[in-house]
């Protein structure tokens, strides 16, 4: 039977399949589906970690008793389980283990387009790149069974266009793998010095024998139909290529991209006139061909940033442009994404916009959208954690320097359990003076509504324990803790004033669920569901658009009026509008 | 028989992501390769959205460059005209005549553009669709994506595939009828409209 399915469903089918026993991820757009759909499978013991590097760690630990294993993360989470993942490149594993790393060219939802493929190159370790939905389900059982037989992690490269596409793949049974016999054995898990020295040797004989693997496996594959110009290609730009080309070309495919199948590569080389290297951001195929003394052309005319399509392709390679329909497109207004109709954190910037000589250092997810127009309460983004420590920096240079600046961080209830709990001992081990303000909605919100150390749930649904936000900043050592209300405007106000005015570092918490959360039973002990809707009162309004500059979607703002008004169907009834309007012309309805 | 490829845009929310659902896997049961191609993560919260769904003997891009798509449906009327360079010169185009201004505009900082839905009518062989109405009309304003879905198998000829038992298989019970009734207004609507 074939279903038509995501590359991430299909990667979850794969792992099924191919008998997983563990699988660890934390969320993260394009890959966060992985984990949602392999949780499905009640044979999979399928985890949301804090954070890659715990993900990683947890499924080498799972592999090492002898399991076999998967870890999910985009592309940038790599860089934050790197410790773990160049070591493992060292001491190879027991159960099988597969990393799929999914990288997102054209940053449709992430601050780089890093190219994920020199990883399996840097580490050592062996990799696959699926092209489609099918090849991701068959490449994730085929990858299980290299790790075990060379010994090596096998790290599965997908992009976004393979990870949120649709094909059909074939569904199979799952094929139950016995777990293997766990034995300690330090020459290979206690990577001392000593240890790891001789661990490097069999890395590079271990590369050699995957570089004969490469050369032989059909995951590397040739379509022969002539000799004029051939393509080497991997990943969905394959499928590119193919659209681009047809049967106008000869292709080598690789699905086995490191070790390179270099022999493979040079006997098809020979073979056609023109060689092209079609290859989504960087020339990582390219730059080792050419290494090789072959000649052949990619990134000299196919664009290293943002992703590629065929329109791009053919453009480079053929100089054949598309017949465009002119239109006026200067007439279209753009449309940023927005922080949703009701969302706790607006108010929360509405209230730090108003506050002079601010440095305010911001962190990943969907609040990083207070950054953004139109209420601009937001300096920096950097990565996951980064706005407490940033912060902590800027501050200890601010006030030797004397300048007048304070420092405000921001950061989200599942980004401080990633990584902001490292960055808040920084603070207080090394005395900065910065406000953390941890934004607490109660669930993972901007890859779609995940469960995290603090919700109370784990991925498959179980109750936990909830780690408690203000009694982990005040075992840290904060002296100075503040829980408040993000829909309650005076709470927000008077917890800045307060923070403001201490010489101490402290930390703000403000606690309210996500407009789109489904609110769990623990969260409805906890929380009054908002009812009613806000309306805007014509005669009592007197067009001064405070309400429209807290940037809530559900509120236009009528030229010819002059007036506000308030969309029914989007307002929530979180009732910031009423709290800003200077005349009190907006008023709650059917409560 | 060639690859068909079809784009679907909107606004993050409106409900593109279930309607491509549907066609794709009514595609499939008609015998077709279908790929589909969606966004997810920060640009849904309430940003620019698109959804391409490709069918033929064997389709090799999930994905199609400008100038590429055979039909635009476009479930808002800006964003017609925002993705309209997508369209084949010989495309037609089906546009919801629902504006949903966007932060800009409803800041008062940008104005919603003027005669949008004259200018596409210019370019291209074009539906205009009033499926808020006609969703409104049905009792439930989130259906006016199975209204345009309606539309699109109409414009697209793709009648002969049993649409009906694919909305069955793939709404909850309580919304199927409904959605059917939508499906069918969408498709009486582009019989009624001269393109």
């Amino acid at each position: 039977m074939k279903k038509l399915l995501t590359g991430n469903e299909a990667v979850a089918l794969g792992a099924y399949e191919a008998g997983v026993h563990f699988a660890s991820a934390y969320p993260g757009t394009p890959s966060t589906e992985i984990l949602e759909n392999i949780a499905n499978y009640s044979d999979i013991i399928s985890e949301w970690a804090p954070n890659e590097k715990v993900a990683v760690e947890a499924a080498l630990g799972a592999a090492i008793a002898g399991a076999r294993s998967l870890a999910a993360m985009k592309h940038v989470g790599l860089n934050v389980a790197a410790d773990p993942f160049f070591t493992i490149g060292y001491t190879g594993v027991n159960g099988g283990m597969v990393l799929i790393t999914a990288d997102d060219p054209g940053l449709h939802s992430s601050q780089n387009e890093q190219d994920n493929r020199y990883y399996a190159r840097h580490a050592k370790v062996a990799m696959v790149e699926p092209s489609n939905s099918q090849e991701a389900k068959d490449m994730v059982i085929k990858a299980m069974e290299i790790s075990e037989e060379f010994d090596t992690l096998v790290l599965m490269r997908m992009t976004t266009r393979v990870c949120h596409s649709k094909s059909l793949v074939e569904v199979g049974e799952r094929k139950e793998v016995p777990i293997k016999p766990y034995k300690k054995d330090l020459q290979k898990y206690y990577v001392a010095p000593a240890v790891a020295k001789q661990l490097h040797v069999k890395v590079e004989e271990r590369l050699k024998k995957l570089e004969e693997f490469s050369n032989e496996t059909d995951l590397n594959y040739v379509i022969w139909n002539t000799d004029k110009i051939g393509v080497i290609s991997s990943g969905v730009a394959f499928e590119y290529a193919r659209e681009v080309f047809g049967d106008n070309a000869s292709y080598l495919k690789l699905g086995f991209t490191h070790p390179l199948p270099m022999k493979k590569i040079k006997e098809f080389a020979e073979k056609v006139e023109t060689l092209y290297v079609v290859e989504e951001l960087e020339p990582y195929i390219e730059e080792q061909i050419k290494a090789h003394g072959i000649k052949c052309i990619g990134k000299d005319k196919i664009p290293n940033i943002w992703e590629l399509n065929p329109e791009i392709v053919a453009a480079s390679l053929l100089d054949e442009k598309p017949t465009i329909i002119e239109s006026d497109s200067s007439k279209v207004v753009n449309r940023p994404p927005t922080l949703c109709a009701g969302c706790p954190h607006r108010g929360f910037f509405y209230g730090l916009s108003k506050k002079k000589n601010v440095m305010i250092t911001g962190d990943i997810g969907c609040y990083t959208l207070g950054g953004a127009d139109p209420l601009n309460a937001m300096d920096t983004t950097i990565c996951m954690g980064a706005s407490i420590s940033l912060g902590h920096g800027a501050n200890k240079v601010f006030e030797k320097y004397n300048k007048d600046m304070k420092v405000v961080s921001v950061i989200g209830d599942s980004t401080f359990f990633h990584t902001g709990i490292n960055s808040l001992m920084d603070v207080v081990y090394n005395k900065s003076n910065i406000i953390t303000c941890i934004l607490d909605n109660r669930v993972t919100s901007m890859t779609g509504q995940q469960d995290n150390p603090g919700t109370g749930y784990t991925l498959q649904g179980e109750v936990t324990e909830m780690v408690n936000i203000a009694d982990v900043v005040k075992a840290i050592g904060i002296k100075h803790v503040k829980t408040v209300n993000p829909l309650k405007l005076d709470e927000l106000k008077e917890a800045f004033d307060w923070a403001f005015s201490l010489d101490e570092p402290s930390v703000i918490i403000t606690r309210w669920p996500c407009a789109l959360k489904k609110l769990s039973e623990i969260d409805k002990k906890e929380f009054e569901p908002l009812t009613g809707k806000c309306t805007v009162e014509e005669e009592k309004c007197i067009g001064c658009k405070k309400c429209v500059n807290t940037g809530c979607p559900a509120i236009y703002f009528d030229k010819t009026k002059k007036k506000s008004i308030i969309d029914s169907v989007q307002c929530i009834g979180c009732e910031l509008c009423m709290q800003v309007c200077p005349t009190k012309a907006i008023i709650k309805v059917g409560e | 028989m060639n690859t068909k490829s079809i784009l679907l845009v909107g606004v993050g929310g409106q409900g593109t992501i279930l309607a491509s659902k549907i066609l794709s896997t009514g595609l499939v049961e008609a015998g077709y390769d279908v790929k589909m191609s969606e966004i997810h993560g920060m640009a849904q919260r309430g940003g620019s959205v698109s959804t391409q769904v490709r069918f033929g003997d064997e389709v090799y891009s999930p994905i199609i460059g400008r100038g590429a798509a055979d039909i635009l449906v476009s479930f808002e009327a800006m964003e017609a005209l925002r993705w309209l360079e997508y369209l084949k010169p010989n495309g037609k185009v089906v546009i919801n005549d629902y504006k949903i201004p966007s932060a800009p505009i409803l800041a008062g900082k940008a104005d919603y553009p003027e005669g949008i839905i004259e200018s596409i009518k210019e370019k291209a062989d074009t539906w205009v669709i009033d499926a808020a109405k006609i969703a409104m009309d049905l009792g439930n304003p989130k259906v006016m994506n199975i209204v345009l879905l309606g539309a699109l198998v109409k414009a697209m000829d793709l009648t002969d595939i049993d649409w009906e038992q694919v909305i069955r298989n793939n709404v909850k019970e309580r919304f199927v009828d409904i959605n059917i009734k939508a499906f069918q207004k969408g498709m009486e609507a582009i019989e009624l409209v001269e393109a």
